[in-house]
């Protein structure tokens, strides 16, 4: 798909891409990150912007990699690699954990997609025909944070549509995807249809319907 | 609870192994498991349930295990007959995916949220809870559901355990805890929804009034033994 692009239109890279998400996150916001392309994410988030990533596994204040050497083989994140924390951070149990995400306490969390329908349905935990289900906190996170937003590529490598009108991929929650970041556009999801908020330098509106399921709309 | 010596008057969780900490597991009994990943596993154990050769066991845990140790070495010496966890798919489950490949164990796979808050609804004394989790999907399907403002719930039910194994960082002879950053997990939840709990700890028992109050995360009522034996980590996958 990536070779087939018009001559003209230059795809963000998914830094930039990540980099569009952390723009969008306030001062102040408790997010949470969730696994895959989401991972881009928070090296992006301009120095000095106090925002508060959450782990589901009991932990506000996640920093960066530790250095080599430096790993506390018990200190994990959500994705089991080894995790440090800022200062202001605080552990609290699974359960806790949990609390914060389906009470409605996280004010965005940034999840990767397989599949997201025009009203906003999400399909990001299981391919259909997989032997070995396994669910994570995807389901809980999409139900219960403030705002879910969606950060994927525009299609899959092989050209398959991920923005479609309705998901055929098992559904992780119905109706919460809110705006997704694509390595084409950033769309927001309103009244059953994606809605062009921003678009990479040559983007044709006739291309992006292409590679675009579902009713699209670009104002201006 | 079940305090393991009783001197004369005193509170004395202690067990000195941890072969003794497990005595009285049988058969057939329901194990919450604690740890996230190689955090807060109570690998030593689930070492002893191996050496005391307990079998046909649920195990309710995060994860499938990893490795060789920990719920793995369970899968592996054939002791599960059922997996109750949120994320068996890890790299590294190899005997977890050897032993549903054959059959030889059942899986239920539940989202994380939900998981943890049936094990803290058993050992809140409630029997079932509502939740927006999974609404509408296939994982979810069957479940009863019922709107509240407009928006569509699943009814979940209660799961709690014979037996929660856990770990944590320090504890007293009364069997209150502290634990050591994210391998808090489900500990504190765990220890609660269990008939029996067992804590294996990684730094020597205290007396009471050695931990600070202020800082003590899962209250001895609900811990019925510990025991210090520092294993070492193992290795990652």
């Amino acid at each position: 798909m990536r070779d087939g692009h018009p001559a003209g239109l230059r795809p963000w890279s998914l830094e930039e891409v990540a980099g569009h998400v952390a723009r969008d996150l306030p001062a102040g916001a408790y997010v949470n990150i969730g696994i895959g392309l989401p991972t881009l994410v928070p090296r992006q988030i301009p120095a000095g912007r106090e925002v508060v990533l959450h782990s589901e596994n009991g932990m506000l204040g996640i920093g960066p990699p530790p250095v080599p050497g430096g790993e506390d083989p018990e200190l994990i994140d959500a994705g089991k690699n080894p995790a440090t924390m800022v200062p202001g951070g605080c552990y609290f149990s699974h359960n806790e954990a949990f609390v914060m995400i389906t009470g409605g306490h996280l004010d965005v969390t940034v999840l990767g997609a397989f599949q997201v329908s025009q009203s906003g349905d999400l399909a990001n935990w299981a391919m259909p025909g997989q032997k070995l289900p396994a669910v994570g906190g995807a389901m809980d996170l999409a139900a219960g944070a403030r705002r879910v937003v969606v950060m994927t590529r525009h299609t899959t490598r092989d050209g398959e549509l991920k923005l479609v009108s309705e998901c055929s991929y098992p559904l992780t929650a119905r109706a919460v995807v809110r705006r997704v970041y694509t390595d084409l556009a950033t769309l927001d999801i309103s009244r059953d249809q994606f809605v062009v908020a921003e678009a990479a330098p040559g983007l044709e509106p006739g291309y992006l319907k292409e590679v675009t399921g579902g009713e699209l709309a670009w104002p201006g | 609870m079940s305090a393991c010596h009783s001197r004369e008057g005193v509170i004395d969780k202690r067990a000195s192994t941890a072969l003794e900490a497990i005595a009285g597991v049988r058969d057939g009994a329901t194990i919450l498991v604690g740890g996230f990943g190689e955090s807060g596993v109570p690998y030593r154990l689930i070492d002893a349930l191996l050496e005391q050769g307990c079998t046909d066991l649920t195990v309710v845990a995060n994860n499938a295990g990893s490795g060789e140790r920990g719920v793995a070495a369970l899968l592996r010496a054939r002791r599960v007959r059922r997996l109750i966890c949120s994320y068996p798919r890890s790299s590294g489950s190899v005997w977890f995916e050897k032993r549903y490949a054959e059959g030889t164990v059942e899986l239920e796979v539940i989202p994380q949220g939900t998981l943890s808050e049936r094990i803290r609804a058993a050992g809140a004394g409630i029997p079932a809870f509502y939740t927006p989790t999974g609404a509408g999907t296939e994982l979810c399907a069957g479940r009863e559901t019922r709107r509240f403002g407009g928006r569509d719930y699943l009814l979940e039910h209660a799961l709690p355990g014979d037996v929660a194994l856990i770990r944590a960082r320090r504890a007293d002879r009364w069997g209150n805890l502290i634990y050591h950053s994210v391998a808090r997990n489900y500990g504190p939840t765990m220890a609660a929804a269990a008939a029996l709990t067992v804590a294996e700890v990684s730094e020597p028992i205290a007396e009471p009034g050695d931990l600070d109050p202020e800082h003590i995360v899962t209250p001895g009522i609900y811990v019925d033994r510990v025991v210090y034996e520092p294993v070492p980590l193992p290795e990652g996958p």
